[in-house]
């Protein structure tokens, strides 16, 4: 029971983009087309749900018996650089034209704030191993789900009539704030 | 020099410009308080990191330069983070895990990446100095925007000390105050008047040089 209220938390009540904040720049970034939406949202799952994992291994195995706790961040940012890359060459090789629409946001996802800050939240709230497999698959899939509604708006917006100087980004953010509005909506049904 | 550090404020302003280092700068700017602290937490590594990455650019190979810049700047931060924690305790519990996101604040990657590995060290801190300042610049008008409109006043204590307030403030009327301001809603909505304002004044600008 635990469990599925943490999916529904991390999808919906806690949405990471609209209520953390994190990765917004491949939010703004790559949601131009509803497909590379997708993409970025299933690359960003894989990277996040590897590196939680990974990263939970070398807490209880590597840091916290030799007492080193303090190297966290340099470690933890070290597994994800490295896996993004990873992921980089596989998407490169069986997706090239995947790897063309994401752009320069393929090698970011290693500044993509929500990665690192899964992988630490997971270590800083205690949790379990499985609790910490079921958090890493349903936070990105929260990203996926209002990564992919803003780009199909995004989609509509291109064709709308908006002043030159709110045109791009300032009126995504406001769409943004319109979504954070609905999602807040949401805060009690669990 | 000087005119690419005055551009960083306005023309090259990291956040509203370039769109870099957005997702700090919607969460924590909450209050007056947190935004100074994050500010300077950003402009303290972005000098250091810029100097220490252009200091080594002859000698780090091209294939691994991310994960060296990335190591470079992670050790910055975990530095800050022992400092903060140590004298500024209050600035470290209000910054919470937006101090270890620093890492990934894009600003500083995209410096050490476009301007650190290509430039001297002297013009490299100053770029430092000026984009840090810069992003200092933005987070401080949506804090204040935020701050303003949410609790109707403003306030402002020693980072080093909690207790002693430097200057507080409040409006007449305070039911005024629109509290949706100091949530998610609120950033986004701020955010975005403020982009669309740079975006007017860049816009203009390009025209005089036009123009001329």
């Amino acid at each position: 029971m635990k469990l599925i209220s943490m999916i529904f938390m991390a999808i919906l009540t806690n949405n990471i983009v609209l209520t953390k904040f994190l990765g917004i720049c491949p939010f703004m970034g790559v949601s131009k087309s509803s497909k590379s939406a997708v993409g970025m949202g299933l690359a960003v799952t894989f990277v996040i749900f590897a590196a939680s994992v990974i990263t939970y291994a070398i807490q209880y195995l590597v840091l916290v018996p030799f007492h080193i706790e303090y190297m966290q961040l340099i470690s933890f940012i070290l597994i994800i650089a490295s896996f993004v890359q990873l992921v980089e060459m596989i998407v490169k090789k069986y997706s090239p034209a995947l790897y063309k629409s994401l752009g320069v946001y393929l090698p970011l996802i290693t500044t993509n704030c929500a990665v690192l800050y899964v992988a630490q939240d997971n270590i800083a709230k205690g949790y379990t191993f499985l609790e910490t497999c079921v958090n890493s698959l349903a936070v990105p899939l929260g990203f996926m789900l209002v990564l992919f509604l803003f780009s199909c708006i995004r989609e509509r917006l291109d064709y709308a009539d908006t002043l030159p100087s709110w045109k791009g980004n300032p009126v995504g953010l406001v769409v943004a704030a319109l979504m954070a509005l609905a999602f807040s909506g949401l805060a009690g049904i669990i | 020099m000087w005119k690419s550090f005055k551009d960083c404020f306005i023309k090259d302003n990291p956040v509203f410009g370039l769109f870099l280092g957005m997702c700090s700068t919607l969460a924590i700017s909450t209050s007056l308080n947190n935004a100074i602290g994050m500010g300077l937490s950003v402009t303290f590594v972005l000098i250091l990191s810029n100097v220490i990455i252009s200091a080594m650019r002859k000698i780090i190979p091209d294939e691994i330069r991310i994960p060296v810049y990335i190591v470079v700047i992670a050790t910055l931060v975990s530095i800050l983070q022992m400092l903060l924690h140590a004298y500024m305790p209050e600035v470290y519990t209000s910054l919470g895990a937006f101090l270890s996101l620093i890492v990934v604040n894009c600003i500083i990657l995209g410096r050490a990446e476009a301007f650190a590995s290509k430039n001297p060290i002297g013009p490299s801190a100053i770029d430092g100095l000026g984009m840090g300042l810069g992003y200092t610049f933005a987070l401080l008008l949506i804090s204040a925007t935020r701050e303003l409109l949410s609790t109707w006043g403003l306030a402002f204590y020693n980072p080093f000390n909690a207790e002693h307030i430097l200057f507080k403030f409040t409006l007449p009327f305070d039911s005024f105050k629109i509290t949706l301001f100091s949530s998610p809603v609120g950033a986004f909505l701020t955010f975005a008047v403020f982009a669309a304002i740079f975006t007017k004044i860049r816009n203009e600008a390009a025209k005089k040089e036009e123009g001329k």
